[in-house]
């Protein structure tokens, strides 16, 4: 038990150093921006591009981060908030990775395998999206064409439609209550679309949590 | 210096960060593996989390540079090669920069040439999205700490527990994929391509499953995800020919 702690501790202290550090990267490079081309931002237009952009954003994000954590562990979570692209790419790959390697995502095993997963995954992005940087005129008209462009536009469908097969057909009682209610929610509330699905998750997960609770109270799970 | 949205600085710059978040992958990758042969991880199952987890990336990760080259028309290569190889998503980095532009009162299709107007949407992008990046080194600790008390009392509620997170989360995509299919009584059955790219790749999933338990065919659990992902990506092109 003890030893278990001492890597999840250690994977804490590092998962911070790296995380203020890349903060603090990342901030840097709009500084240094300023000041190579010796300019400043238009203030103006900054507070209305930040008034528009940052209260959504920043609510979403606050929730994201409490609704994930407890999904990705830690070692994936310092790693999954750098990298971004969480719930349609750093997210699936660690439920699938844990779902193959039986492990349960509160296990000292989970941990591990969600890591590796999550690492795995952003290094292979982040070399995709080099490879494509550099051959980005080459590829530019494959990327652009419009024949495609369906199939890109159809990456959310195509990867919860796999995921969810595995889950609902392993929790086939506990999946009836959260499905229908968010069919109904998104088929009958037309603010519900693509750019509100955000939110919708953790009221997808508190939901599911909750009538968990009750069945497992009640022993029907 | 002469301000140019390629210009080389910001290509070093932009390489210079991504390198750093690219060692932090690899420490972490480096820390897990290490500590997965200390408390006996069979190295069979590293090997194939590894595998599938970098063969399921490829799809996603061609969509996110789909989105730098949308990107690269106003903003040039460097800014959307930086923000959507690290934290954002194509969704947030067009709203954030589509906002900014209409404050400055700039066209979305042209190319920047302003550094002021860069350095302002450089600045939009970077703290409309920064919650996530300033706040987790200081709370994952807690919020794990106390989900980890929830965990230890009750080991059988502990795994319903993570698998009610899990479902949870697919419900709430698996809703969206159905958030316009009532525009089919108006005539309009583009609102159907998703429940269609949906139900293939379920069903693919499904296939795969079954060959790969009535069969034996161990590797194949191992690529049913990209697989089915795949799938349902390629049925997109001729539904949506059809459908819209």
């Amino acid at each position: 038990m003890k030893k278990n702690m001492t890597y999840l501790e250690s994977v804490h202290r590092d998962g911070r150093i790296w995380g203020v550090a890349l903060c603090l990267i990342i901030f840097l490079f709009p500084i240094s921006v300023c000041l190579i081309f010796k300019t400043l931002p238009d203030w103006q237009a900054l507070a209305k591009g930040l008034l528009a952009t940052m209260p959504m954003y920043w609510a979403v994000g606050l929730v994201e981060i409490f609704t994930y954590v407890p999904m990705l562990g830690a070692g994936g979570t310092y790693l999954s908030f750098v990298t971004g692209n969480i719930s349609n790419l750093k997210l699936p790959c660690a439920i699938d990775a844990m779902e193959r390697a039986k492990v349960s995502a509160s296990s000292e095993e989970g941990e591990i395998i969600s890591t590796i997963a999550i690492a795995v995954s952003s290094i292979v992005t982040t070399i995709i999206i080099l490879l494509g940087v550099i051959f980005l005129i080459p590829l530019s008209p494959v990327l652009n064409s419009p024949v495609l462009k369906p199939a890109f536009d159809m990456i959310l469908p195509a990867l919860f439609g796999g995921l969810a097969v595995v889950f609902i057909s392993k929790n086939l009682k506990l999946s009836v209550a959260p499905v229908i209610l968010m069919l109904l929610l998104f088929i009958f509330v037309p603010a519900l679309n693509s750019g509100t699905v955000g939110i919708m998750v953790p009221v997808g997960v508190l939901f599911t949590v909750a009538v968990a609770r009750i069945m497992y109270k009640k022993g029907v799970l | 210096m002469e301000f140019s949205v390629n210009n080389p600085i910001l290509f070093i710059l932009v390489g210079v960060i991504i390198a750093a978040v690219l060692a932090q992958s690899v420490y972490f990758l480096l820390r897990a593996l290490k500590r997965a042969k200390q408390i006996g991880i069979k190295s069979q199952t590293l090997k194939s989390t590894i595998i599938s987890a970098a063969v399921f990336t490829v799809a996603p990760a061609v969509a996110v540079l789909v989105g730098v080259v949308a990107l690269s028309k106003s903003l040039g290569i460097p800014l959307p090669w930086l923000r959507l190889s690290v934290i954002g998503s194509l969704t947030y980095e067009t709203v954030a920069a589509g906002n900014t532009l209409e404050a400055l009162k700039l066209d979305a299709g042209s190319r920047i040439t302003d550094p002021s107007a860069f350095v302002t949407i450089l600045w939009v992008m970077t703290l409309g999205i920064a919650i996530g990046l300033i706040f987790v080194p200081f709370v994952t600790k807690k919020i794990q700490g106390g989900m980890n008390k929830i965990g230890l009392k009750d080991k059988k509620w502990s795994e319903i527990f993570n698998n009610a997170m899990f479902l949870g989360m697919i419900s709430a995509f698996l809703g969206y994929v159905f958030c316009d299919v009532t525009l089919a009584f108006k005539g309009d059955y583009s609102g159907l391509i998703p429940v269609a790219v949906m139900f293939l790749s379920a069903a693919v999933m499904a296939v795969c499953g079954i060959i790969a338990t009535k069969a034996k065919v161990r590797w194949l659990t191992d690529y049913a995800l990209p697989i089915s992902l795949i799938s349902g990506m390629a049925f997109a092109i001729p539904v949506t020919g059809w459908l819209s």
